[in-house]
């Protein structure tokens, strides 16, 4: 769209400021918290300008956690966390991109069969099987550990169905020149499907790393040591009715501490993402 | 370098037939072109040969050795595909080792063979490049690349040509022939271009809806058609063709024109197949008259195609010098000499000798 409309151009940039703000205002309330006195939050009186503590509540946050009622440290909830959330990750690219490439390459019985089990599992997210899902990581004895944090969330039929879409933009002739060069199946696959799928692969690690880092339902099920507290599910655990008996500043600052996680991953990713954009090998 | 050879062999996907049994044998150092319409299995053959398609019924044979149930990367053949089909994420060097490298070659090896062909094709400056930095020409080039640096036993052509332009197209042609002869590799080669298998073949085979129906020199192919479809495919402008009566060594094709010609016993309805080139002004004596009217020009210079009706509304081109005064509306008297009259049976459209 070319248009030289400068007031429309005007109105354009004030409605986009203004969704900015709405949602980067919260974020910067929740940063100028984590740097008052504990009673300034509660109070009201804190203003709109950083605070006298610096940084002393991120330390705070970091190696011992709210006191009041007594909660794991940030880092040890952080660490919990981004294992969770990398484990999702790489686990969910890697079963998919592996059964993908079976659904895609290969003939055999009930292939599409199989195709639609997995297609059908997108009816069945974590919330909706969660009774069952329980049940059989309690009988295999993996509540509070990081397999039953994980695994049964790897699982991902949305992930498969991206590589295949992809997959299936590969040309034939492509697969046929390297069966002529000699490549099986998994030199094919390594060599030339993985390289194929870097920019799919990122993309899908930025969502599924954020997907796994936010995760709330299940952690709150299958941890109930307090060892074992991912950060998102940590920060409710901090939260108690009465203001006067919950740590706010440390809070505050947990908060800003696990936004950043998937903030870094985002800005990290976010260049591959643009190169892979930019080349568009195919 | 090796001999190919094709014995009865046959492909069917499920019901549809769609090669219908070809024997054909590629000498030792031969391109062969294998020429037809689109969809009449030229490449369903070459992919057979390649062993990218089983073999329904038949023989394949390499070297003398049956491959039809080798792998691929087992026939030691190379193939070049009509969109080149080169790994996009890697340089034109490894496009051109990996196939070397798969096979466990020594490093130096490798290096030797990538780095002789691309002083061949003129790809030396470009071998860390990858091939969306490469135009269509040179692409084209890497690809058969590719196939050089294999040395194999058989090289395989699959319309490499379509996708370029036609300057470059003619050009590439050039040097996919010259190439070949340097190197002596036999070959076969597909296309859907009749003049692009005329320059380049040592033997034409001409198929039509899973059917050899012609295997020789483009030169037989052109002065003998075995069928109406072989006349009318190879040349061009197309050959004209005549319904016709032959009886006593004389052709009638209606209204009082015929053709004498000594020796043709056929006898019956008949197709008169009549090249555009062999319409001549020049009468010779007893040499009969098509009076054409003409419709249309088309003056390219050298020379220039006629396009005109013969009384009973049959359309006929004829091919004239570029110098010869043409009006339109005018009717001209071609005549043809009898040796460049090809009969064919109106049933079947075979050539009658
Ligand atoms: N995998 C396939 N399954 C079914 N029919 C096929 C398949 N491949 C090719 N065909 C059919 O075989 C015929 C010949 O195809 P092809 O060899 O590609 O023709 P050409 O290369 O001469 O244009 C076509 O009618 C095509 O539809
Ligand atoms: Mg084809």
């Amino acid at each position: 769209m070319v248009e030289h409309r400068p007031l429309a151009k005007l109105v354009a940039h004030l409605i986009l400021c203004l969704g900015v703000a709405v949602v980067a205002f919260p974020v910067y309330l929740t940063f100028i918290a984590s740097t008052h006195q504990p009673a300034d939050i509660v109070n009201g009186t804190m203003g709109l300008l950083p605070g006298s503590m610096g940084l002393t509540h991120y330390i705070d946050a970091l190696f011992v956690g709210t006191k009041q009622i007594k909660s794991t440290p940030v880092l040890q909830m952080m660490a919990n966390s981004l294992v969770m959330a990398l484990v999702i990750a790489f686990g969910k690219i890697a079963i998919s991109i592996i059964s993908a490439y079976a659904v895609v390459f290969f003939r055999f019985p009930l292939r599409m069969f199989f195709f639609w089990m997995i297609f059908v599992t997108l009816m069945l997210p974590v919330e909706v099987r969660i009774y069952p899902t329980y049940k059989v990581v309690a009988d295999l004895g993996m509540l509070n550990s990081y397999a039953g944090l994980t695994i049964p969330l790897i699982a991902s039929a949305t992930a498969t169905l991206l590589f295949r879409q992809f997959f299936l933009t590969i040309p034939d002739e492509l697969v046929e020149a390297a069966k002529i060069d000699g490549a099986g199946p998994m030199k094919f696959f390594r060599d030339v499907v993985l390289p194929l799928s870097r920019t799919n692969i990122a993309a899908l690690f930025v969502i599924l790393f954020i997907y796994g880092w936010n995760q709330y339902l299940w952690p709150l099920l299958v941890t109930t040591d307090a060892s074992m507290d991912t950060i998102v599910y940590g920060i409710r655990r901090m939260i108690v009715t009465s203001d006067a008996n919950t740590d706010w500043h440390i809070v505050m600052a947990t908060v800003m501490l696990a936004m950043l996680p998937p903030v870094l991953v985002v800005i990290a990713m976010q260049k591959l993402f643009v190169k892979g954009l930019v080349e568009t090998e195919k | 370098m090796a001999r190919v050879a094709l014995k009865g062999v046959r492909k069917d996907f499920g019901q549809t037939k769609v090669i219908h049994g070809v024997d054909l044998e590629v000498a030792d150092g031969e391109l062969v072109v294998i020429v037809g319409p689109s969809g009449c299995g030229k490449s369903t053959l070459l992919r057979m040969v390649a062993g990218l398609e089983t073999v329904s019924a038949g023989e394949i044979a390499i070297d003398g050795r049956v491959v039809n149930q080798l792998e691929p990367k087992d026939r030691d053949i190379a193939m070049v595909f009509q969109n080149y089909a080169l790994y996009p994420h890697m340089s034109v060097y490894d496009n051109m080792a990996y196939g070397l490298r798969n096979r466990g070659m020594a490093k130096d090896e490798i290096d030797r063979r990538v780095r002789e062909a691309a002083k061949i094709l003129e790809l030396a400056a470009l071998l860390e490049r990858k091939p969306r930095q490469l135009s269509g020409g040179q692409r084209q080039r890497v690809a058969m690349g590719r196939a050089i640096v294999r040395e194999p036993k058989a090289f395989l052509f699959d319309e490499p040509l379509s996708n370029l332009d036609a300057k470059l197209r003619v050009q590439m042609r050039v040097e996919i022939k010259k190439l070949q002869r340097q190197l002596g590799v036999t070959s076969l080669y597909v296309t859907h271009d009749q003049v692009e298998a005329m320059t380049l073949a040592d033997r034409l085979v001409v198929m039509h809806a899973g059917i050899a129906e012609q295997i020789g020199t483009p030169l037989d192919l052109y002065a003998r058609p075995a069928s109406t479809f072989v006349g009318g495919f190879i040349g061009s402008p197309a050959m004209n063709f005549l319904p016709g009566h032959a009886e006593n060594g004389t052709v009638e094709i209606g209204h009082g024109v015929s053709f004498a010609l000594p020796g043709q016993a056929a006898r019956g309805d008949v197709t008169v197949g009549i090249r555009p080139e062999h319409m001549t002004l020049n009468h010779g004596a007893g040499m009969a008259t098509l009076p054409l009217k003409v419709d249309l020009l088309e003056p390219l210079g050298a020379e220039t195609l006629v396009y005109g009706k013969l009384p009973d509304g049959l359309e006929v081109t004829a091919r004239v010098h570029g110098e010869t005064q043409v009006a339109i509306g005018s009717t001209l008297p071609f005549s043809v000499e009898p040796r460049h009259v090809h009969l064919f049976d109106k049933a079947s459209g075979k050539r009658l000798p």
